[in-house]
């Protein structure tokens, strides 16, 4: 019988949350730039497309690392949860390309 | 002064004489609520208590009684159809005025009449199920209920101001594109539809938290109750599938909006781009309203058989393999796009493949009938109903997906039978059961069994009568959203029939409202805290629960352990003095104010009047900023309130 068991956010923050800070401005800056390369310039659409991806990927890590305790916590947690989220994110992308390519 | 006749004209709907009628009765309304609140000077409780509540149980009943309201709403919309198709040739709706109707119902059924039913019973029963104080992040979830309100509020407002939109649920494009489509319906859509998913998202990330992280000691993963298994899935379903439909609404309104062309084919777009985009998040939906339903009658099943669960680890893992299977088939929604046979040929295998794990689990509830001991309540009913219901609809949904027969059967009245088939048979059905079910627990009486019964019966056969000669229809060739049909076509005497049992399901609504008002004065109440002879740990604690739900967290040896609890005579040391202090958090205004912020900036950007989606997006964040620095967020339930909360409830000991 425990008493402790209470809120999950029951620990107090102490200090500057820096890290998340940080990993907003990054985030609106990759987005900002996605926008702008796609605006801005008149790039052929394979290097929009290229540079697109780029800064999404990046910008996964970023979150992943400031935001969402990727470091922290169980491996096993943590491989699940990745894994299940590329295979969705394949079945995602590699779907929509095979389905709109209207060629098989 | 003509410019601002101009300018009423189009920003109230006009012209239509059932409109009229529905402004006077939102006055009316309104004004009523406003008198009843400030005469019996309800004001300040009614904010205290309830708009900024951050309690799991509160936030569940007012999601509830959303939902019944929309179900209200979009039940009328359903009626008005029916109505108009009763017979060839009418002309009590416009054309117009049917797509309008058409596309309101389903997205008020499936966005907000479904999702905040089971999301509210998710919130009911998930926290006391666990044995936790409330969810993860309380502010979160309050969070989630008003951003859900304010889209549903949002969307709803579109037909007295500005225009229903009139796209179909599914607003394709290039229909719902800004060419063919111009006005501000599409838009209210967009921006009720955005708002209300960005709260779902969080309910998601949520009851993940609370589930992994809250649950009382010695519960482990294969030791949870069912239903909280299902929000398990749900909510890894809901945290993959929405950020797709986030995506996908934000691309269609920056075309509709700021010109882009994502979906316009004359710069490059393509339109089918959004039919793909809207249903890998429209499947995994499909099962994130059903999987929790599945939890419901899980529960109730065990409970009035008085039996364990049959096969829980095969529960388990059909519903896992469901959440994954759920990704891969939606192309079956858009066989008829002509993507080519190997595309179709894959997602109609994938499609047959996800009904087996379905399969798997009827077979477990057939098991869990077997030799038990059934008591036919009213929860019960709709469970047991649930079962043949569903299978109607789940084995017409496997001819559908045979890509070729589709061919036949797209779009016309068999898929529109087939899918209320699961939605009603599957989702309504247990939001009833789970209704019932877990009414006690809510509001501390017994809804009354025999109206409960009577609106069962009345709104199944009803239901039946309803749906089923629509198959027949569609096999006649009916299509979907044809707002008349001509006489001679054999369709009459079906639709009739179909008109009739449309209404019947009303009828058995209005039971049920009256049930709610008569139990509510003269039910039953509820004093044991466990009034069905529960299995879990939600009845272990009085009905309604109190804030803190368990005076000490139980720890929890086995499945099904409140049961084994009351053999054991241990459920008695939940509630054995001495107490220790409990934390809990506080309640806050900032979620309402900031849903109001979302909603203002919202209605701004469906009018595109884009400085007052500003003004609201600076809200917003002033919110956010606001609660960033809100320090005193949580407080202590001292020894002596513990103790005479549960004194009150005559188990201290």
């Amino acid at each position: 019988m425990s008493n402790e068991h209470t809120q999950a956010h029951a620990s107090e923050h102490t200090g500057f949350p820096w890290k998340h800070v940080i990993g907003l401005v990054l985030s609106l800056i990759l987005t900002f730039a996605a926008l702008w390369c796609v605006t801005s310039f008149a790039f052929s659409p394979a290097l929009i497309v290229t540079v697109i991806v780029i800064l999404a990927v990046v910008q996964a890590f970023v979150q992943l690392f400031m935001f969402m305790h990727i470091t922290e916590g169980s491996k096993v947690w943590q491989i699940t949860a990745i894994g299940f989220g590329a295979f969705i994110a394949f079945c995602v992308v590699a779907g929509t390309l095979w389905i709109m390519l209207f060629a098989l | 002064m003509e410019n601002i006749k101009h300018f009423l004209g189009n920003f109230f709907v006009t012209g239509e004489p059932m409109i009229y009628m529905a402004d006077v009765a939102i006055v009316l309304v309104s004004l009523g609520i406003i008198f009843v609140l400030t005469y019996f000077k309800k004001w300040k409780w009614l904010w205290k208590e309830w708009l900024t509540t951050v309690d799991a149980k509160k936030i569940g009943i007012m999601y509830i009684i959303a939902a019944l309201l929309m179900l209200f709403r979009g039940g009328v919309d359903a009626l008005l159809m029916r109505t108009q198709l009763a017979l060839p040739n009418l002309h009590f709706l416009d054309s117009q005025h049917y797509n309008e109707i058409f596309t309101t119902h389903g997205t008020i059924m499936i966005l907000f009449m479904a999702m905040p039913f089971i999301i509210g019973l998710f919130n009911i029963a998930v926290p006391l199920q666990i044995g936790a104080r409330d969810v993860a992040f309380p502010f979160l979830n309050a969070v989630s209920f008003w951003l859900f309100f304010a889209g549903a509020m949002l969307f709803n407002l579109s037909f007295v101001i500005g225009g229903s939109p009139d796209a179909g649920w599914t607003s394709y494009t290039p229909l719902a594109g800004k060419e063919l489509d111009p006005g501000v319906g599409e838009n209210y859509y967009l921006l009720g539809l955005q708002i209300a998913g960005i709260g779902t998202l969080a309910t998601g990330v949520n009851f993940f938290t609370t589930i992994i992280k809250m649950r009382a000691p010695g519960m482990s993963l294969m030791k949870m109750p069912m239903f909280t298994w299902s929000v398990l899935v749900t909510s890894v379903i809901i945290m993959f599938a929405f950020p797709v439909l986030t995506v996908a609404l934000a691309m269609l309104t920056i075309d509709r909006l700021f010109d882009a062309h994502f979906f316009t084919v004359a710069a490059g777009g393509q339109p089918m781009q959004w039919a793909n985009l809207f249903w890998i998040w429209g499947h995994p939906e499909v099962y994130i309203v059903i999987l929790p339903a599945f939890g419901v009658f899980s529960e109730v099943i065990a409970t009035f058989s008085r039996k364990k669960l049959f096969g829980y680890h095969a529960m388990v893992f059909s519903m896992v393999a469901i959440s994954v299977l759920g990704f891969i088939t939606w192309v079956h929604h858009f066989f008829t796009m002509g993507a080519g046979p190997g595309v179709n040929s894959f997602f109609s295998l994938s499609t047959m493949l996800i009904a087996i794990p379905t399969g798997v689990k009827v077979f477990n509830w057939l098991f869990t009938l077997n030799k038990g001991k059934i008591q036919f309540t009213t929860a019960m009913l709709w469970a047991l109903a649930f079962i043949p219901n569903f299978l109607i609809g789940g084995l017409t949904g496997v001819m559908l997906a045979v890509a070729p027969a589709d061919y036949q059967y797209h779009n016309s009245y068999f898929l529109i039978s087939h899918f209320h088939y699961v939605l009603i048979g599957g989702t309504v059905f247990a939001a009833f059961a789970g209704l019932t079910y877990w009414w006690p627990k809510m509001f501390g009486h017994i809804l009354n069994e025999r109206l409960g019964k009577w609106a069962f019966w009345v709104f199944m056969i009803s239901f039946n009568v309803c749906f089923l000669p629509m198959y027949l229809v569609g096999l006649l060739g009916m299509t979907r959203r044809m707002y008349t049909y001509p006489a001679g076509l054999g369709w009459t005497s079906l639709n009739l029939i179909e008109t009739i049992g449309a209404f019947g399901m009303g009828l058995g609504f209005i039971i049920m409202v009256y049930n709610i008002y008569w139990s509510a004065r003269y039910g039953e109440r509820d004093t044991t805290g466990d009034p069905w002879d529960g299995r879990t740990l939600e009845w272990a604690t009085t009905s309604p629960a109190p804030e803190y739900n368990f005076a000490h967290i139980p720890t929890i040896q086995q499945v099904d352990d409140f049961y084994y609890m009351k053999k054991e005579g241990r459920q008695k040391e939940i509630s054995k003095a001495p107490y220790k202090p409990i934390h809990m958090p506080n309640n806050s205004g900032v979620p309402i104010i900031m849903a109001v912020f979302f909603f203002i900036g919202g209605f701004g950007l469906v009018f595109e009047w884009i400085w007052m989606g500003i003004l609201g997006g600076i809200g917003v964040l002033a919110c956010m900023l606001y609660r960033s620095f809100e320090t005193h967020d949580h407080h202590y339930i001292p020894v002596d309130e513990i103790e005479r909360t549960e004194r009150e409830a005559g188990r201290f000991s």
